[in-house]
């Protein structure tokens, strides 16, 4: 599609709909408007359908390749389980014989901990594998806490390419988003990690980010002062998910760029790589307070993590895949923030990319940030 | 099963070998031990508690580790700076020093790993990373071929000098057809290593500082600099402690790759000050951070102002023939200018790549105490194992270690 281009450009989707609208009111993915309404009368129907998703999607379905490559990761990995299974026996025979008030539930619990201990990665799991690994994880928490979470694994729905709009003229710099996300995806409490940034930036002074401040602490609005937040970006040409030497983040086919914290080493490659500080690392061992535990999980999403891994936002994968908005969104008492699905030509956000003068921060690196920003 | 019978033999030789010595030999041993075990220690805190045991935090979020990784990949490749005169341009002076600098990169090598490891989140997973078994990101992610390239580079480096080693300790001669073809492929492997290592940084387009077409020869020249450098050291006291013999002229000849390599780092360092200093943009502003400090933020000044004076200063006073021809002046200029790259390598090069941070945020990094003390540990196993290996490597050189026959004693 993009034969001309000699770098990546962010395939918004727009040809992906079935049923294509004739009028073309974008004004933000460039150049693609004078191109596409062309080759649409070119290729037929079906021709078209291929190549809109080789477009999009071409490279992850070579890359992925579930029933090629896994076939092959997966027998391996199941020999390298049973040879370490004898192993297995052994300390468990060690240990049963060694302790006389070894239960049940510490049997099932160390069984658990070492099935999670030698599971493959998520992006290459079946459906069962993935149910098989949130129910254990779940049983885990059950067996530790004596509570019950539940955790999902729900896939990418079709048609859906997650985007994210921020009114800059509206945000007052409450910071209610922060503290929203940070109790919806269970982030540490210890380091106060944080997602978000707000940016608190002079009037008069354009875009400073060297001189905003984005950790204050004072009454908001502060006079003179405009807010600007910042956080993942979710590109759609992500350095950080390039840079993994594991796999151990990825783009999904509704555009949110997860990780899987059981298969991340700890590395920090992608933290290097990102441009626009979208990724945290939990330096030591996270901590929520029990009560304060949101139960409803993803297992891409704000599940609890644990210490040495990356973490970022997920666009609150839990919510967003059952239609609802990020906490962010829904906690922002000013409506500066906007989100929804990029294919659905009637969702507020691509009312706002057709209708707004919209910007995203370091497009010249070509990254391509599904995360706008606009004024009134 | 001959061979295993000498390979059997020549490990219980070794092993006596590098378990006796002078009271000197055991008081080092002893000393690398008991940092290695201090260093232990502290690798165990950080695993209790964490890489929040380290300086590092979210905005600098690589350190001391990776420096010291980085740096040392350049020692690495620098033993190849003595096998090319030796087998690819046959001159015969070097061969007594290959060994040693064979010797020296598989030490440096192992500390890479161990630096590589000591910095990861979470090492009981590093599975993930073999082929196979685990998922690897090639050829997408450069560490992926880092692992690739510093693996195979290991495995040259030991097979070359025990092939050699393992023929003389049977009073044979090694074949030049075997290891010329290993030796010249390990050329190429050297320049491998250390420019695969630099494109980790210099793919990187979030971070102004190392995303610049130059970092990779740089990295080359101030490797080919500092690798012979310590080489050098290495050999003089090999020299005054050993029976082994080395040559004023082989030394000589390093000093000068030596000398060459300085000089064309300080023209590179000179064209990117150049670039950093005459029209500034916004990516300059780490070159700023660490030449000058930014926004009152300083803790850099200290450091690089150290490096660039002793590295000025030691490649001109390696410049002068006459200089460089003393022995003693020599062996100063060699520590001053590995001092020097190694605090422009890790100070210098990773730290202010990292700030300011993507926002242009200013968090300074120090090592913590931990940090420092498994750093000098791993510095530790690499002379520990290096020394391993060098009195093997002597002790067969000099023929005091020898596979005896057994049926050709009896006869």
């Amino acid at each position: 599609m993009s034969e001309n281009k000699k770098w990546y450009s962010l395939d918004l989707g727009l040809n992906k709909t079935k049923k294509s609208s004739g009028t073309c009111g974008c004004g933000n993915a460039e150049g693609s408007c004078s191109s596409t309404p062309k080759k649409e009368e070119e290729l037929s129907p079906d021709e078209f359908y291929e190549a809109a998703i080789n477009a999009s999607i071409g490279e992850e379905r070579h890359k992925d390749g579930f029933d090629q490559v896994f076939d092959v990761k997966m027998d391996r990995r199941s020999a390298f389980r049973k040879l370490t299974a004898s192993l297995l026996i052994g300390a468990g025979a060690v240990s049963t014989s060694c302790s006389v008030t070894t239960g049940d539930k510490s049997k099932e619990k160390a069984q658990i901990d070492w099935e999670e201990q030698f599971k493959g990665n998520y992006k290459l799991m079946t459906d069962e594998e993935k149910q098989g690994t949130i129910e254990r994880l779940m049983r885990s928490y059950e067996l530790r806490t004596d509570k019950n979470i539940s955790m999902t694994a729900e896939n990418a729905a079709e048609d859906v390419l997650f985007g994210y709009a921020f009114n800059i003229s509206k945000c007052q710099g409450y910071m209610n988003c922060v503290s929203a996300c940070v109790e919806e995806n269970n982030q540490d409490r210890n380091s106060e990690m944080q997602y978000i940034r707000i940016h608190e930036m002079k009037d008069g002074e354009g875009f400073k980010f060297d001189k905003a401040d984005d950790n204050y602490y004072h009454e908001v609005p502060a006079e003179g002062h405009f807010y600007m937040g910042t956080q993942c970006f979710h590109c759609d040409n992500p350095p950080c998910v390039e840079v993994c030497p594991v796999q151990a983040t990825w783009k999904e086919e509704d555009g949110l760029v997860v990780i899987d914290y059981d298969w991340c080493v700890g590395c920090r490659y992608c933290m290097a790589a990102c441009p626009y500080d979208g990724r945290r690392f939990n330096w030591s061992k996270p901590e929520v307070p029990e009560n304060e535990v949101n139960k409803n999980q993803h297992y891409l999403g704000n599940r609890m993590r644990k210490k040495g891994v990356m973490e970022k936002c997920t666009f609150c994968v839990q919510r967003t895949r059952k239609g609802k908005n990020p906490a962010c969104v829904e906690a922002c008492p000013t409506g500066a923030r906007i989100f929804g699905n990029l294919l659905d030509p009637k969702s507020t956000i691509r009312w706002v990319l057709e209708n707004k003068k919209v910007f995203r921060l370091k497009e010249d690196l070509g990254t391509e940030p599904k995360f706008w920003y606009f004024m009134d | 099963m001959g061979i295993f019978k000498v390979f059997k033999s020549l490990v219980i030789d070794s092993l006596d070998t590098i378990t006796k010595g002078s009271a000197k030999y055991h008081l080092w041993m002893g000393f690398l031990t008991l940092v290695m075990l201090i260093g232990m220690y502290c690798y165990s805190i950080q695993l209790e508690e964490g890489l929040s045991a380290t300086g590092m935090s979210d905005r600098v979020s690589w350190g001391l580790y990776i420096s010291n990784f980085t740096f040392l990949v350049g020692v690495a490749a620098a033993a190849v700076m003595l096998v090319m005169p030796t087998y690819v341009l046959k001159d015969i002076d070097f061969k007594q020093a290959v060994l040693i600098g064979e010797g020296l990169a598989v030490a440096a090598l192992i500390m890479c790993l161990a630096f590589v490891v000591a910095d990861m989140g979470g090492p009981s997973v590093l599975w993930h990373m073999i082929p196979g078994i685990g998922v690897f990101n090639f050829p997408n992610s450069m560490l992926t071929w880092d692992v690739i390239v510093l693996n195979g580079y290991l495995f040259i480096n030991i097979s070359i000098p025990f092939y050699i080693l393992f023929k003389h300790y049977q009073n044979k001669e090694a074949k030049k057809s075997v290891y010329v073809p290993g030796a010249i492929l390990s050329v190429f492997w050297a320049v491998g290593i250390h420019l695969v290592t630099a494109f980790l940084y210099q793919g990187l387009q979030a971070r102004p500082f190392w995303n610049n077409a130059l970092l990779g020869p740089r990295f080359l020249a101030s490797a080919f600099a500092a690798g012979p450098a310590l080489i050098i050291l290495v050999l003089a006291v090999i020299r005054t402690f050993t029976a082994f013999k080395i040559e004023d002229k082989t030394i000589k000849k390093i000093a000068m790759i030596v000398t060459v390599a300085a000089q064309i780092n300080l023209i590179m360092l000179v064209s990117e000050l150049f670039k950093e200093f005459y029209a500034p943009t916004h990516h300059s502003e780490s070159a700023y951070y660490l030449f000058f400090g930014l926004h009152g933020k300083t803790a850099l000044l200290p450091w690089i102002w150290t490096a660039i004076p002793i590295n000025v200063l030691a490649t001109i006073i390696l410049t002068f023939n006459k200089f460089r021809n003393n022995l003693k002046v020599l062996y100063v200029c060699c520590g001053l200018l590995f001092v020097a790259i190694w605090i422009e390598k890790g100070f210098g090069l990773i730290v202010p790549g990292f700030i300011p941070g993507p926002y242009g945020k200013i968090v300074e990094y120090l090592p913590s105490g931990i940090e420092i003390g498994v750093t000098i540990s791993i510095w530790a196993l690499g002379a520990f194992v290096f020394t391993i290996l060098a009195k093997t490597a002597i002790g067969i050189e000099l023929g005091e270690l020898r596979y005896k026959d057994k049926n050709a004693e009896n006869v």
